[in-house]
């Protein structure tokens, strides 16, 4: 018999907090199986976000840090700044990279500052019961939106990476989904190539992952999963919006 | 025959993702349950399992620990 997967090592034992069916955990083994094959588990720091992924450094088995609520690229910049043969990636969510952190996010991507963000979107604040994040779609349902999204009142859902790719300091820029086997597969390209753009040195990375919230959108993980495809994609379109030279 | 997927029982959370992306459909929610109180995903249909992986890609929990295919049979 030949393996053709297996859990990769950095993962560890823990079985994580998230809720069942959360991806959370598809964008954790991406980057545990990336860091492996590019031999980089020892060197790695990863930035924690606050929200559900605030414990992210018990089920990932590298060096970490955690930030104050969305000021995690602020941190990444600090570290890789001081230390700069480490491979810094910050890992957040919708409500702390686009809400709270949206200024830290932009400036470190303004700057061009040597670090990968591994983006996580699902529409809503998933740790806190679910209310409306800058993400969510028009008409959505939250518990803070109980009649739908209204964008007279609250404007539109945010496009995080079609708004960094105009900044001339980025060099990668993608949106991935978690929804799907191949989009899982296309996402972890996208990672990589998020990757190498700080290995090789050329600048600011950011992968966003459309990603779902089963217990909060009060579904079963696979109707997520077919909302992601019915509802979320056609909003946030899947693809790469910044490939600067050099970047493979 | 050996299983092609080895699921760690302790982790899966009964989510269901890797029923639903089988294509052969040869995984289930199985009757027992793990310490936890979930009811762990089972391979109950080794013949017919092509080891494409796909369980292995959608689960969140890691749980799906190995996906292993079958050497080609010399002539």
């Amino acid at each position: 018999m030949k393996t053709v997967y297996k859990k990769p090592e950095s993962i560890t034992n823990k079985p994580t907090t998230y809720c069942p069916g959360c991806p959370h955990g598809i964008a954790h083994r991406l980057v545990a199986e990336l860091l492996e094959e590019m031999n980089l588990t020892r060197e790695t720091v990863i930035v924690w976000p606050v929200g559900c992924s605030v414990f992210g450094y018990y089920f990932i088995g590298t060096d970490a840090v955690e930030a104050a609520h969305g000021r995690a690229c602020a941190m990444a910049t600090g570290i890789k700044r001081t230390h700069p043969e480490s491979f810094v990636m910050t890992y957040q969510g919708d409500g702390d990279l686009a809400s709270i952190g949206i200024a830290e996010t932009v400036h470190a991507a303004a700057r061009g500052e040597k670090i990968t963000v591994v983006y996580i979107n699902n529409g809503n604040y998933g740790m806190t019961g679910g209310q409306m994040a800058p993400t969510t779609l028009i008409g959505q349902k939250t518990t803070t939106s109980p009649y739908g999204r209204d964008p007279k009142l609250t404007g539109f859902p945010m496009h995080v990476p079609e708004m960094l790719a105009t900044l001339e300091a980025t060099a990668y820029i993608a949106r991935a989904a978690l929804d799907s086997p191949q989009h899982i597969i296309q996402a972890k390209k996208f990672l990589k190539k998020a990757f190498n753009t700080q290995v090789n040195g050329i600048g600011f990375s950011l992968v966003e992952m459309i990603s779902s919230c089963p217990t909060n959108w009060k579904m079963t993980p696979v109707e997520a999963m077919e909302r992601i495809r019915q509802e979320v994609l056609p909003v946030f379109p899947i693809g790469e919006f910044k490939v600067a030279e050099g970047v493979e | 025959m050996e299983k092609k997927v080895l699921v760690n029982e302790e982790r899966c959370k009964s989510c269901g993702l890797c029923v639903s992306v089988c294509p052969k459909h040869v995984l289930k929610i199985s009757e027992r349950l793990n310490s936890k109180g979930y009811h762990p995903a089972e391979l109950f249909d080794n013949e017919n399992c092509i080891s494409c992986g796909f369980c292995y890609l959608i689960c969140p929990d890691a749980a799906i620990a190995e996906v292993r295919r079958p050497e080609p049979v010399k002539r």
